[in-house]
C-alpha cells in the first residue's frame, strides 16, 4: 500500500537499514543483541545486500572488514557489549584503514539496561581507537547518517562508529522516502519495490584485493609496519578534527543566549523539549570534537551546559579546552536519561522554576519481572539444578531468567561465554584446596549452563580450554535451537541462514565430542527423571561432561497442547508446583489455580505434583509429557 | 487537533507494540508529526511493558514526562495502575479489566490491588477511568485493538477521525488473515464507548 506523501514511520533500527541499503552497502554482518537486532533483520530484506548472522561480534566485524578490503561498502552491527568482543578488530582496522570502500560499525548502547548486563558509553571507544563517531537523534537522522558515515569512512580511510541507543533504536519516527512504501517488519523492507542500489565503487573486488596485496606495510600489522601506521592514525584524527569544524552534522541553533546547551543524540530531543528557548550546539559528529566551533558557541552564551546520556564524555573534553561548563552536577551519569531527568536537573540548576510536584507513582505494587514462558524448556533444567543444590555459573540469554525466584538456580551471569571458564576455574580452585577430596553429593558443586547461541558465540574456546587443561565438571548446553531472547534469530546450530535459506546445522553434542569431551548426552529436560539421573552422574565427573538439554523454544513450537487439568480435591496446597514459577499457576486459599489461557500444556507441573492434583490432558500420554 | 500523548501499558506478549504502531500510523495519516517509543528484549518475556505514542506539530522526545500523558491505555489492571502517575490531571484511562497475577501474587506473597482501589487511585489524580470488559476466547488476542476502538470514540478523538482512518492504519499493519478478527474487535470497542459511561462499570 502506498502511503500518503511517502512519510513513513520507521524505528531507528529500520532507518539504519534503509540508509545502509540506499548508500550501497553490499555486505553486512552482526550478532543479535538488544537493542541492535532489527537492523540486520530489516537490511536482509533488501535486494543486492549480503547479510549474515555471524557467530559473534568479532567475527561479524572481521567479515565486514574483509568485505571493505575487497572494495565493497560494508556494515557491522552489534550492541554495546558486543564491541568489547570486537574491540581487537576495531583497533587493527583503525590502523590499516579499508583502502577505499566504506565501513560503518553500528553500536547500540543500552542506557538503563533494559536488556543488558551493564551500561557502557561507546563514545569512549572512538577516542580509544582514534576513529570518528557519529550519533543520530531520531530515525530520520539515522537514515541520513549511514550514507554520511560511509562517505567519511572513504574520505579518510577509517572505520566509522555509529552510536545508537535504546531510545533511538526502538523509537519510531517519520522518514520521507522517494518511492512507494510498505509497513516494514521482520524480513520486510520499508520500500514497496526496492531495486538493488548500484555499487558506488567502480573498481572490481579482484582489483581491490590485488591493490591490498601490493601494500603489506598498510595491511600486515607486524610491529615494524604498525609503527609506521600509528603516525598515520594520529594525523588522520587531526585531519578529521579540522574537517569537523565545518561539518554540517554539527548544528548551532541560537535562541536565548543566557544558556547554551552542548548535546547529541537522544539527549538533544529531551533537552530541546524541556528547554525550548535555549541555544543549542547539537553534535552529529561526536568525535573528534570541533574545538573552534565549541569555543565560539561557548563565547556566544552566558552559561554553558552539557546534556548527555551516561558518562561525562563531552563535559570532560570541554573542560580540557579550559571552558567553564556544567553537566553531571545537574544531570545523572547513570541510567537512561529522560525529559523528566532533564527537567529535574534544569530546576536544580536554577534554569527552570518548579511548576508543580512531580507526580508520585502508585505505592507498593507487586513487581512484574520477566519470567520464563509457559512451556519453556529451560524451566525443568533449573528446577532440576535447584533440586541438586548445584552452584550454577550462568550466561546470557532467556535462560538467565533461571536466576529469578522461585527457581533461583543461577548464581552468576557476567558476559557471553563466561560461565564455562568460571566453572573450570572454580573446580581447579576446589582441587587445589583439597587435592584428595572426593566430592560428596551434588550440593554446592559448580555447574555451568550456557545457551546454544551463546555456546557458538563464546563457549567453544572455553570448552576447548576445559578439555586441554584437563578440567572436569558438568556443562549444560540449554539448546532451544534459536537465539530466543533477541527474538528468534538463527545461528550455526539452527540449520537456517539470516535470509531464511538452508544452512549446514552444527550439533552441539557433536561439537563437544569433536573438541574431545568424553561424556556427552543429549536429553530432553522435560524427561525430568532421566535429566536428573544424568546430571547427578555428570556433576561429579573428573573429566569434562556435557549435557545438551534440547527442547525447542516454546514461542516457536507449532503445536499447542491442551492445558493441564486441575483436580482440586487432590490438591493439599503443598506449593511444590509453584516453585516452578510458571505463569499460569497461582495459589488461591490453599489450592492451586491454573489459568487455562496461559497454560502451554507442557505437563511439567503434573510431573512434579506428588498427589496427581495436576494431570496432563488426556491425549498427552504419561506424566512426562515429552519423553 | 491539539498535541496528544498516549501511553500503553501491559504485560509482554499482549500486543502492545502492534497497538502502539496502529496509533502512531493513525497520527501520521492525520498529518501530525509522530514519535513512538517501545521496549524490546528481556521485558517482553512476561514483564511489564510500556510504549508511548506522541502526536504533535513537531515532536522532539519520544518519551513524555510523568503527569503529561493525555490518554493511558491499560491492557492489564496492575500495569495500568503502575503507570497512573504518567497521566495528567484531567487525563483519561481506558483499561482492560483483565487481571494477570505477577509472580509474587501467584506465590501468595503479595496482594493484587482491588478494582475499587484502582478506581480511587485514578480519581485521586483527577483522571477519568473507563473499564473495558475483557473479550472472551480467541478475541482476547485482539484486546489491544478493542481498546483502540474505545479510544477512537472518546474525547478528544470522537468525531475527529472517521473509523476508516483507524481501520486503514490497522489493515496496513496486521496480516490479511487477521483483519476480520481485528475489525470486529475495533468495532466492539468503538460501539461500547458510544454506549458506556465513564467510571460506571465495564463497557
Amino acid at each position: 500500500m502506498v502511503n500518503a506523501g511517502n512519510r513513513i514511520l520507521l524505528s531507528g533500527n529500520e532507518a539504519v537499514a534503509l540508509g545502509a541499503f540506499e548508500a550501497g552497502v553490499k555486505v553486512a554482518a552482526a550478532y543479535p543483541g538488544t537493542p541492535s537486532t532489527e537492523i540486520l533483520e530489516s537490511l536482509g530484506a533488501y535486494p543486492g545486500v549480503y547479510c549474515e548472522w555471524s557467530s559473534n561480534e568479532k567475527v561479524a566485524l572481521d567479515v565486514a572488514i574483509g568485505a571493505a578490503y575487497a572494495g565493497r561498502r560494508a556494515l557491522a552491527v552489534m550492541k554495546h557489549v558486543g564491541l568489547n568482543v570486537a574491540a581487537d578488530s576495531l583497533f587493527y582496522a583503525a590502523y590499516t584503514g579499508l583502502g577505499g570502500a566504506g565501513l560503518a560499525i553500528v553500536v547500540a548502547d543500552d542506557p538503563g539496561m533494559h536488556s543488558s548486563q551493564n551500561e557502557q558509553d561507546t563514545r569512549h571507544y572512538a577516542r580509544f581507537a582514534q576513529v570518528p563517531l557519529v550519533e543520530p537523534a531520531d530515525s530520520g537522522e539515522a537514515r541520513d547518517l549511514l550514507g554520511r558515515a560511509l562517505a567519511v569512512s572513504e574520505q579518510f580511510d577509517v572505520p566509522v562508529l555509529v552510536r545508537m541507543s535504546t531510545r533511538v533504536s526502538h523509537s519510531r519516527g517519520v522518514v520521507e522516502v522517494a518511492g512507494a512504501a510498505t509497513a516494514p517488519g521482520k524480513r520486510r523492507p520499508a520500500l514497496a519495490d526496492p531495486a538493488p542500489v548500484p555499487d558506488p565503487h567502480a573498481r572490481s573486488a579482484r582489483d581491490a584485493l590485488t591493490a591490498l596485496a601490493a601494500d603489506p606495510g598498510k595491511y600486515v600489522m607486524v610491529p615494524g609496519n604498525a609503527r609506521g601506521r600509528h603516525p598515520v592514525v594520529r594525523q588522520r584524527l587531526a585531519d578529521l578534527a579540522r574537517w569537523a569544524e565545518s561539518c554540517e552534522l554539527n548544528q548551532v541553533e541560537f535562541g536565548d543566549r543566557a544558556v547554551g546547551v552542548v548535546t547529541s543524540g537522544i539527549a538533544y530531543q529531551y533537552a530541546r523539549e524541556v528547554l525550548p528557548d535555549a541555544s543549542f550546539l547539537k553534535l552529529g559528529l561526536v568525535w573528534p570534537l570541533p574545538v573552534g566551533l565549541l569555543r565560539r558557541f561557548a563565547a556566544g552564551v552566558e552559561r554553558l551546559l552539557v546534556v548527555e546520556e551516561l558518562d561525562p564524555f563531552l563535559e570532560e573534553n570541554l573542560r580540557l579546552l579550559g571552558l567553564t561548563v556544567e553537566g553531571k552536577r545537574w544531570f545523572p551519569a547513570m541510567g537512561e536519561l529522560s525529559p523528566a531527568a532533564v527537567r529535574r536537573g534544569a530546576i536544580q540548576s536554577g534554569l527552570l522554576q518548579k511548576e508543580s510536584e512531580e507526580p508520585a507513582a502508585a505505592l507498593q505494587l507487586p513487581a512484574r519481572p520477566p519470567v520464563l514462558c509457559p512451556g519453556c524448556g529451560h524451566r525443568p533444567i533449573f528446577y532440576a539444578l535447584r533440586r541438586l543444590g548445584a552452584v550454577v555459573f550462568g550466561d546470557i540469554g532467556c535462560y538467565t531468567l533461571g536466576a529469578m525466584p522461585p527457581l533461583s538456580a543461577m548464581h552468576t551471569c557476567g558476559c557471553m561465554g563466561a560461565g564455562l571458564a568460571n566453572l573450570h576455574g572454580a573446580l581447579k580452585a576446589l582441587d587445589i584446596a583439597d587435592p584428595d577430596g572426593q566430592p560428596g553429593g551434588t550440593r554446592g558443586m559448580p555447574v555451568a549452563v550456557i545457551g546454544d547461541s551463546t555456546f557458538y558465540h563464546a563457549g567453544l574456546p572455553a570448552l576447548a580450554n576445559l578439555v586441554y587443561n584437563q578440567g572436569g565438571g558438568l556443562v549444560i548446553i540449554a539448546d532451544n535451537s534459536t537465539t530466543a531472547m533477541t527474538g528468534h534469530q538463527d545461528h550455526p546450530g539452527t540449520g537456517r541462514t539470516l535470509a531464511g535459506g538452508v544452512a549446514p546445522r552444527l550439533d552441539a553434542a557433536e561439537a563437544a565430542r569433536g573438541l574431545g569431551v568424553g561424556r556427552v548426552a543429549t536429553v530432553d529436560p522435560f524427561a525430568l527423571d532421566e535429566f536428573l539421573a544424568v546430571a547427578r552422574e555428570f556433576v561429579a565427573s573428573r573429566e569434562p561432561a556435557v549435557i545438551v538439554a534440547r527442547h525447542p523454544c516454546a514461542l516457536q513450537s507449532r503445536s499447542r497442547r491442551p492445558p493441564v487439568i486441575v483436580v482440586a480435591e487432590a490438591c493439599n496446597g503443598c506449593g511444590i508446583c509453584l516453585h516452578l514459577g510458571c505463569p499460569p499457576l497461582s495459589a488461591d486459599g490453599g489450592k492451586v489455580l491454573l489459568d487455562q489461557d496461559l497454560c502451554a500444556g507442557c505437563g511439567l507441573c503434573a510431573t512434579v505434583c506428588p498427589r496427581q492434583a495436576l494431570v496432563p490432558a488426556p491425549n498427552q500420554g504419561g506424566g512426562s509429557a515429552h519423553a | 487537533m491539539r498535541d496528544l500523548s498516549f501511553m500503553l501499558a501491559g504485560v509482554g506478549g499482549q500486543g502492545i507494540i502492534l497497538a502502539g504502531d496502529v496509533l502512531a500510523e493513525v497520527g501520521l495519516r492525520a498529518g501530525r508529526d509522530v514519535k513512538k517509543s517501545e521496549v524490546h528484549g528481556m521485558a517482553q518475556r512476561g514483564g511489564g511493558v510500556t510504549s508511548q505514542v506522541r502526536w504533535g506539530r513537531h515532536v522532539y522526545s519520544p518519551l513524555a514526562e510523568p503527569g503529561r500523558i493525555d490518554i493511558l491505555i491499560g491492557f492489564e489492571v496492575l500495569e495500568a495502575l503502575r503507570n497512573v502517575h504518567y497521566l495528567r490531571s484531567g487525563g483519561q484511562a481506558v483499561v482492560n479489566r483483565y487481571h494477570l497475577p505477577p509472580p509474587a501474587v501467584a506465590a501468595g506473597e503479595a496482594a493484587y490491588p482491588d478494582d475499587t482501589d484502582v478506581e480511587r487511585e485514578f480519581a485521586a489524580r483527577g483522571a477519568t477511568l473507563r473499564w473495558m470488559c475483557p473479550p472472551p476466547g480467541i478475541e482476547r488476542l485482539a484486546a489491544g485493538v478493542q481498546l483502540l476502538g474505545l479510544v477512537s470514540a472518546i474525547e478528544p478523538l470522537r468525531g475527529a477521525l472517521p473509523a476508516e482512518a483507524w481501520l486503514d492504519a490497522l489493515y496496513r499493519l496486521v496480516p490479511p488473515v487477521h483483519q476480520e478478527l481485528n475489525r470486529r474487535a475495533f468495532q466492539r470497542g468503538r460501539t461500547a464507548a458510544a454506549n458506556g459511561t465513564p467510571g460506571r462499570g465495564a463497557v
